[in-house]
């Protein structure tokens, strides 16, 4: 059964992936960064779980911290030109091409 | 007797964890735009992460890994509003407009005096 | 100096949940960290009664209660939306007037809000939230205002 959730988190990840990588907005890849963090926090303590050594739970909340900060750390230049015109300067690039 | 009856429920509790997550999965590849991607995200944040680390406990019977557990699942339901709502704030500021079901002038005027 | 020594207390819990090896040198290790601790946070400022909200510690379990029960009702919902596919969603942006009074308050319901999967808290101004639904029926049930008045008992307990 960890095995099975495992393997299911790891598609998780892959899924979240393909969204990191289409996602249109900044937005989304944000999300998507994110949601794959939380899932390598629980991917993390079922491995440990696996075999069999529950240090690595340590690790996962260490991860969990990090990977808070870093979203916000990012957000925090959310009011920076680069965010703001990243649809205007896609809608236009398509019409002019 | 007691043993299995544990081993049952942290079974069932990891495949439903697991089946969540994979939802929240599917749903973040579905959904048309960006705010309702967000609301599969917070499917796999809140639920499913907590029944993964739920049946995770039931696994061991060992104190300090128990405690661990759970300072993982309070960090991740303390933790996840807080994202949530800073990635929504931004995007709403940076003038991202959610995709609304109906034009309806109710909502129409709410969204654009935003 | 009350909170401080909460505080205190809460960080000598938290190391030795964490650190598992109880010998002379690690504890003496985790006193020095604590002090450092606390030192860096009286140098913040942040040491009050925001940060540690200890008259409602006793009294928020109920409320939790509730919540975790709202919660997975909402996930149900939301998960049966994600396998029905794209027809069956009705996003909608609302305004929600909260009724509570303290900024403690209105951080307590616009967390609660987002912690529910189907609804997000896009931005708090006075006492107007900003909500995004997944469904405009959760919309309906928070302009219901349920979970409002709980909120707002629990407010004034503390």
């Amino acid at each position: 059964m960890l095995i099975a959730a495992t393997v299911a988190m790891l598609v998780v990840m892959a899924l979240t992936i393909i969204r990191g990588f289409l996602g249109p907005t900044f937005y989304d890849r944000i999300l998507a960064v994110n949601m794959f963090g939380t899932k390598t926090v629980l991917l993390i303590s079922l491995l440990g779980f696996v075999m069999g050594r529950p240090e690595f739970l340590d690790i996962a909340i260490v991860y969990a911290l990090i990977n808070f900060i870093s979203v916000i750390g990012v957000l925090r230049f959310s009011n920076s030109p680069v965010f703001k015109h990243d649809i205007q300067e896609k809608d236009s690039g398509e019409n002019s091409s | 007797m007691m043993d299995m009856v544990i081993g049952i429920g942290s079974a069932l509790c990891l495949l439903l964890g697991s089946f969540l997550c994979l939802s929240g999965g599917i749903g973040i590849i579905r959904f048309p735009d960006f705010y309702t991607r967000m609301h599969a995200a917070g499917v796999s944040d809140t639920l499913a992460a907590s029944m993964i680390l739920i049946g995770l406990m039931l696994q061991n019977p060992e104190m300090i890994v128990m405690m661990k557990l759970v300072m993982i699942l309070l960090m991740t339901l303390f933790i996840s509003p807080t994202a949530s709502h800073a990635i929504a704030k931004a995007a709403m500021n940076s003038g991202l407009q959610p995709l609304l079901v109906q034009a309806e002038t109710k909502t129409g005027d709410k969204s654009s005096h935003l | 100096m009350r909170y401080t020594i909460s505080l205190s207390l809460g960080l000598v819990v938290f190391w030795l949940l964490n650190s598992g090896y109880y010998t002379p040198l690690i504890l003496s290790l985790g006193a020095v960290s604590i002090v450092v601790v606390v030192y860096i946070v009286h140098r913040m400022n942040v040491v009050d009664h925001e940060s540690q909200p200890l008259d409602l510690s006793g009294k928020i379990l109920v409320y939790y209660v509730w919540l975790i029960k709202e919660i997975i009702l909402a996930n149900i919902s939301v998960v049966k939306k994600i396998w029905l596919g794209k027809g069956s969603i009705s996003p909608t942006l609302a305004t929600i007037t909260a009724s509570q009074k303290t900024d403690m308050g209105k951080v307590i319901y616009a967390n609660s809000i987002t912690l529910t999967p189907g609804t997000v808290t896009i931005s708090i101004d006075a006492d107007r939230l900003i909500v995004h639904a997944l469904i405009s029926e959760n919309i309906q049930s928070l302009k219901a205002g349920e979970m409002d008045r709980r909120v707002s008992k629990l407010e004034k307990l503390c």
